[in-house]
């Protein structure tokens, strides 16, 4: 089953076309990953699926509820994570995830609370001013804020930019086990070619508001004759043909 | 669980959110008493004053001017109590994560509107209590023609701030000026100190579209003795529902256009 499905989706801004009539799915309990370079369109493409842009044309049903019509019956089953948007800096880690209790109409606020400070090792900063983190303490309470609703949808928007390697690791290991456990579907957008192969069974690759190539990470390393995504992705940007075409 | 029930405990949400921040900053909860209290100190000293010269024709100016000082306040601060809620979203980058979660829009306002009626309470007791302990002066004498005047202020500041709100999200933070000093710029046109038939005859019709001129020359009355002035609190109330649906309908129009252009994610900027 395709949790999300995207047609024809469109986003033009004036002259500039953002996104330009991408289709894609997202089967269930996948985490596919969404690649390109800045102004790619891949937060636009995010920003259309969580409801906070109307696009210009085109269709998306998430969870089989069309997000024109009838968004927030998703939205109840979906959360969303980005270093860009922040939580209230004068509230405390506790008030933050306990406001998203109540907007998610979570039964048991106190009780989701501390299972997310035992999985995420957040108790000793429940009491602390959102404000006061450092940058890998706000992720990891960004990632809490996300699961409060343990959604079937998880939309991630470069969810380890400008974290230090070792607090990366951490979230990325906490990301896959999540996946594992609770059979969550992530849609992933990352400038991190090492988080994508990793995590991400299907990789959509964008660039100028189009989706360019797909496929899992093995076939597109195959198809490019590349070692990592890394290399995929430059050939992409430097508009490098994929190896099988060439030879072709 | 009820869709009423979860629309509520959405609506708490944000209340909580809000009231949360208050706790948290003394600063805020200063400011919310402050400028009620200043104005009433002003306005209570210069009343007292032409009172003490002018015998009771001076009582019963002095007793009007702070009446309107009074209420007056509640309109500015629930006007400014639901703009600035919306703000905080804006200023802590907040609104991406509110609007991605099931709350409709029409909830978040229902919390700022609760929250601004929870600040007027909050900033006008020390007023309230001030002009009882330093002029003797008792809005609550009015009796309980006092609710629908409220009441109707109140209504005033929430249509007012949704057009301010539905400024900002068309032409962002840069709007925000807007939250403090849009109903300012009303006082003139609102009677709050003088009647109607004070200003200019070219200027009456704009006083007389604002509800705030018909509540405001029903307290005069109801000070003066004369009753309730029925007229007026009719004519408040329907120029509320007239300005309120106009202002729902806007802000409506907006928040649609916001969502079209990309503002909700880069409003802040």
């Amino acid at each position: 089953m395709d949790v999300i499905s995207a047609t024809a989706l469109t986003k033009r801004y004036g002259k500039t076309l953002a996104v330009d009539g991408i289709d894609f799915t997202v089967p269930e309990g996948e985490t596919v990953g969404l690649l390109g370079g800045n102004g790619a369109g891949k937060t636009t493409t995010i920003a259309m699926l969580l409801g906070l842009l109307i696009p210009t044309a085109g269709s998306i049903f998430i969870l089989g509820h069309d997000m024109a019509r009838d968004r927030f019956a998703a939205l109840a089953q979906m959360n969303f994570s980005s270093p860009y948007v922040a939580l209230p800096s004068r509230l405390t880690v506790e008030q933050n995830l306990r406001v998203y209790c109540h907007l998610y109409n979570i039964r048991k606020p106190t009780q989701r609370i501390a299972e997310l400070a035992d999985e995420l090792d957040l108790h000793a900063l429940l009491g602390r001013a959102a404000g006061e983190l450092s940058a890998g303490q706000k992720t990891r309470v960004a990632l809490a804020k996300s699961l409060i609703n343990r959604p079937r949808v998880l939309l991630l928007d470069e969810p380890t930019a400008s974290l230090d390697p070792d607090t990366g690791d951490l979230v990325r290991s906490w990301l896959e086990r999540y996946r594992a456990e609770s059979g969550c579907t992530i849609l992933l957008a990352s400038h991190n070619m090492g988080e994508v192969e990793r995590l991400c069974s299907q990789v959509l690759m964008m660039k100028q508001g189009r989706i360019v190539d797909r496929g899992s990470p093995a076939d597109l390393l195959d198809r490019y004759g590349r070692d990592d995504l890394e290399q995929v992705f430059l050939d992409i940007a430097r508009n490098r043909t994929a190896m099988a075409e060439a030879v072709s | 669980m009820s869709g009423a029930y979860a629309s509520l405990r959405r609506v708490w949400g944000m209340m909580y959110r809000h009231i949360s921040l208050y706790r948290a900053s003394w600063p805020r909860l200063l400011e919310l008493a402050y400028w009620p209290t200043l104005q009433l100190c002003i306005w209570g000293f210069t009343a007292s004053f032409f009172a003490a010269r002018l015998g009771n024709v001076g009582a019963i100016a002095a007793g009007g001017l702070l009446g309107g000082v009074l209420l007056w306040e509640v309109a500015l601060r629930t006007q400014m109590g639901l703009a600035l809620g919306f703000l905080e979203e804006i200023w802590s980058r907040n609104l991406g994560h509110v609007f991605v979660s099931p709350l409709r829009p029409w909830e978040l306002i229902a919390a700022l509107v609760g929250i601004s009626a929870l600040r007027v309470i909050v900033g006008l007791a020390p007023a309230l209590l001030l002009a009882w302990l330093l002029y003797a002066f008792n809005i609550f004498s009015i009796g309980l023609v006092l609710i629908p005047f409220v009441a109707n202020l109140m209504a005033m500041g929430w249509w007012v701030s949704l057009g301010v709100i539905s400024l900002i999200l068309r032409h962002g933070a840069g709007a925000e000026a807007l939250a403090w000093s849009v109903l300012f710029g009303l006082t003139p046109f609102s009677a709050v100190f003088y009647p109607v038939s004070a200003l200019p005859a070219g200027l009456r019709p704009i006083a007389l579209a604002l509800p705030s001129a018909h509540v405001f020359e029903g307290m005069r009355t109801a000070l003066a003795g004369g009753g309730v002035a029925w007229g007026h609190l009719a004519w408040a109330t329907g120029l509320n529902a007239l300005w309120l649906a106009a202002a729902i309908l806007l802000f409506a129009n907006q928040f649609r256009a916001a969502r079209t252009r990309g503002a909700l994610i880069s409003i802040g900027e």
